[in-house]
C-alpha cells in the first residue's frame, strides 16, 4: 500500500490494444488529477489523401486504415457515397454485406475475448503465456477467429483489406456452392462460441458501472450492423444524415485523435456495451440465452463485463452467417450502379468497437471534396478516461505495479483500435553483422513492430 | 539482379511452400514486403503458396502452419550504432528456429510483435520447419503509396533470394 500524496501511473506503451496509445495518470491525495489515455499515431491523413480521388475509391483505401476492421470502413464507406449519390442497394446485396460484416465480427471478437483480453481475467501476462499454459483454449480461439476468416476470404476475396467490395455492392457475387461449403465450420464455431459465453462467464468482474452516455445503431427487429439509425440511451434517435447535429468533435493536446460528445450532452460511449444495453432485445433467442444464462441482464454498463457482451455477440454473428447463408441468393447483377452526383453523404455502421461513420461531399464529377472519418476509439476516448479516472479514485490504495496493471485492463475492456495499418519492424544492427543477402547469418535479433 | 525463373518445379513431398510478404502498400516502404510477394507471382513455381498480409501474427501463424518452408518479407526500420547513417533498401536475411532473443517489449499495431507471432506459433507447436526472414531496411514508412528508389530497387534482389530459398524444396521437372 502506498500513502505517497503525488503519484504518476504511467505505461508509454499500451500492450494487447490495436494501435499505439499510452496511458498517464496523476493523482493527488485520494483524487485523480489527471486520466489520458494517449493516442499518438496519425490517422488523420487518410482523409486529407482522400480529397480529389474519385467517388469510387473510399471502399479500397478507407479499408487500409485498419487490418482488423477493414471490412467497417468499407461498409461505412460505401454507405455514405451512396447517400451522397442518392443511391441504394437491394436486400440481397445488403444480406451479403451483412454476411461479410458478421465474419470481421467473429475474427475481431475472437482476437480481443482470447488474445488481449481474457489473459487479464486468467492472470497471465500475455496471450503467448496463455497459449503456453492453456492450449486448449488458444486454439478454440483461433478456430473461431478461423471461421470469420473463412466469411472474409470468400466473401471478401482475401482475409485482410477485402477486395471484392465496391460502391454500390461487389465486384463479384460468391456462387451458392462457394457459402455452403462455410456452413460446417461455422456450425462448429457456434459450438465455440457458446462454449466461449460459458468460459468468459466463469471470470471474476470487479463492480465498476461506466457512467457514459451510450451511442448505437438501432434497427428493430434485427441486431443493427450495417444498416439502422442512432439512437442513445438517454432517449436521442436520429438517422446518419443528422450525425453533425448531434456529436460535435473537438481537439485535445494529447491525442491526434478527435475527441467527441454529444451536442448539448456529455461523453458516450459506442461498442458492445452500447450495442447490447440499446438493442439487445433485437439478439437471437439463442444468443439472449446464452447472454441470460451468463448473469446478464437486459442492460450492462460495467466494461469488464464487455468480454461477455463480445462473447454473445460472437454467437449472434455465426448465428447470423449460417442464416444467410442458408438463404443466399446470389445478387445479380452483384452491384448496383451508382452514378455521381453533386452532394454530401453520410454511412455509419456498427465496427466491432462501435459506431464508425463516415462523410463525403462529392462534385457533380464524382471527385471527393471532403472527407471525414469518425471511428469508435476516438468516440470513446473521453469516455474511457472518464471511466479510468472513476476506475483509480476507487482503488486509489493499492500500491502503483497492481494499479498500473489493473487500469491497462480497464483501457482494454474498450478494445481501443488505435489503427495504424502499418507494421514494420525496428531491427538493431549488430557491428559485426554481414549484409550479404545469401549468407543466411544467424544472430540474436531485436524485432519490434510498430 | 536479374530474378531467375523456377517455372517447371513442383514442392516435394517435403511439405507446402509459403512465401509470406508482410506490410500495407498505403505506407511506402512498409509495402516491401507486398511487392515482393507481386514480383514473385510471375516467377514463383506453382505449388508455392504466395500470401500477403498484415503481420496480425495469428494470421501469420495460419500462414505458415505445416508448412515445411515460410519464407517472410518484410520492411524493417534498422537502428545502426555509433551514429552510422540508414542505409534504405539494405536487405538482411535470418534463418529463425525460435523466439528471437532478448525480444524486449513488442509495441505492435495489433498488440504482438513479429518475435512474439514467433513465441506464440512454438507454444501451439506451429511453427513451420524452416522459417526465413528478408528483412529490407526502410527509408521512409508515412502514409502513402509507392516505394523509395532504394527499397524499389531492392525488391528484385529479394525476390531472387527468396527463389534460392525455394530451389531445395522444389523437385525437378
Amino acid at each position: 500500500m502506498t500513502h505517497k500524496n503525488e503519484r504518476v501511473l504511467s505505461v508509454a506503451e499500451l500492450a494487447r490494444v490495436e494501435g499505439e496509445g499510452a496511458l498517464y495518470v496523476r493523482t493527488s491525495g485520494n483524487k485523480v488529477v489527471q486520466a489520458r489515455l494517449d493516442i499518438y499515431e496519425p490517422p488523420r491523413f487518410f482523409e486529407a489523401f482522400l480529397r480529389g480521388r474519385a467517388y469510387t475509391e473510399p471502399p479500397d483505401i478507407t479499408a487500409r486504415i485498419c487490418g482488423i476492421c477493414p471490412v467497417a470502413y468499407q461498409m461505412s464507406a460505401c454507405a455514405a457515397i451512396e447517400a451522397a449519390c442518392g443511391a441504394g442497394v437491394g436486400e440481397p446485396i445488403a444480406d451479403l454485406r451483412r454476411l461479410l460484416y458478421c465474419g470481421e465480427w467473429i475474427e475481431s471478437h475472437a482476437l480481443h475475448i482470447y488474445l488481449l483480453h481474457a489473459p487479464d481475467f486468467l492472470g497471465y501476462s500475455s496471450g503467448i503465456e496463455m497459449a503456453t499454459h492453456r492450449r486448449d483454449l488458444v486454439e478454440r480461439g483461433l478456430a473461431l477467429k478461423k471461421a470469420g476468416n473463412a466469411i472474409m476470404e470468400t466473401v471478401g476475396g482475401r482475409a485482410i483489406h477485402p477486395i471484392n467490395v465496391r460502391v454500390g455492392g461487389f465486384y463479384r457475387a460468391p456462387a451458392r456452392a462457394e457459402l455452403a461449403a462455410l456452413t460446417e465450420p461455422l456450425r462448429r464455431a457456434l459450438d465455440g462460441a457458446l462454449e466461449t459465453v460459458r468460459w468468459v462467464a466463469g471470470f471474476e468482474f470487479p463492480d465498476h458501472a461506466c457512467a457514459a452516455d451510450m451511442l448505437a445503431m438501432s434497427r428493430p427487429g434485427t441486431y443493427a450492423i450495417e444498416q439502422g439509425t442512432l439512437v442513445t440511451r438517454s432517449g436521442l434517435a436520429f438517422p446518419a444524415a443528422e450525425w453533425d447535429e448531434h456529436v460535435i468533435e473537438e481537439q485535445v493536446p494529447h491525442s491526434t485523435a478527435l475527441h467527441a460528445h454529444l451536442a448539448g450532452g456529455g461523453r458516450y460511449l459506442t461498442g458492445p456495451l452500447a450495442r447490447y444495453t440499446l438493442s439487445g432485445q433485437w439478439l437471437s433467442p439463442l444468443a439472449r440465452e446464452a447472454a441470460r444464462a451468463a448473469g446478464l441482464g437486459e442492460t450492462c454498463d460495467n466494461p469488464f463485463r464487455s468480454i461477455i457482451v463480445r462473447a454473445v455477440e460472437t454467437v449472434y454473428a455465426v448465428e447470423e452467417a449460417l442464416r444467410l447463408i442458408a438463404a443466399y441468393e446470389p445478387p445479380d447483377p452483384p452491384a448496383t450502379e451508382v452514378r455521381p452526383r453533386a452532394g454530401v453523404g453520410y454511412g455509419v455502421t456498427e465496427a466491432p468497437r462501435g459506431t464508425l461513420c463516415h462523410r463525403y461531399e462529392i462534385d457533380a464529377d464524382g471527385l471527393i471534396t471532403t472527407a471525414r472519418i469518425i471511428p469508435p476509439t476516438s468516440q470513446n476516448q473521453a469516455a474511457i478516461e472518464a471511466d479510468l479516472r472513476a476506475f483509480v479514485e476507487a482503488r486509489i490504495e493499492l500500491d502503483d505495479a497492481e494499479l498500473t496493471r489493473q487500469c491497462e485492463q480497464a483501457i482494454r475492456n474498450y478494445d481501443p483500435c488505435i489503427s495504424c495499418a502499418a507494421h514494420f519492424l525496428d531491427l538493431t544492427v549488430e557491428r559485426s553483422l554481414s549484409d550479404r543477402t545469401d549468407g543466411g547469418s544467424r544472430f540474436c535479433f531485436r524485432l519490434h513492430a510498430h | 539482379m536479374v530474378p531467375v525463373s523456377a517455372s517447371g518445379f513442383t514442392p516435394t513431398d517435403a511439405g507446402p511452400v509459403v512465401v509470406i510478404g508482410v506490410g500495407n502498400e498505403f505506407r511506402r516502404d512498409d509495402g516491401a514486403g507486398p511487392a515482393v510477394v507481386g514480383r514473385l507471382r510471375d516467377l514463383a513455381p506453382p505449388g508455392v503458396r504466395l500470401v500477403i498480409t498484415d503481420g496480425e501474427p495469428t494470421r501469420l501463424i495460419d500462414a505458415w502452419t505445416g508448412a515445411a518452408l515460410a519464407v517472410v518479407v518484410d520492411a524493417v526500420r534498422a537502428q545502426r550504432p555509433d551514429q552510422e547513417p540508414p542505409r534504405p533498401g539494405t536487405v538482411h536475411r535470418f534463418v529463425v528456429d525460435g523466439p528471437g532473443a532478448p525480444a524486449g517489449r513488442a509495441a505492435s499495431s495489433h498488440g504482438f510483435g513479429f518475435d512474439d507471432a514467433i513465441s506464440l506459433a512454438v507454444a501451439l507447436d506451429r511453427m513451420p520447419a524452416r522459417l526465413i526472414v528478408h528483412a529490407i531496411e526502410a527509408a521512409d514508412l508515412t502514409q502513402g503509396p509507392g516505394l523509395t528508389p532504394p527499397v524499389a530497387a531492392a525488391v528484385g534482389v529479394v525476390a531472387t533470394a527468396v527463389l534460392a530459398d525455394l530451389s531445395p524444396y522444389l523437385a525437378g521437372p
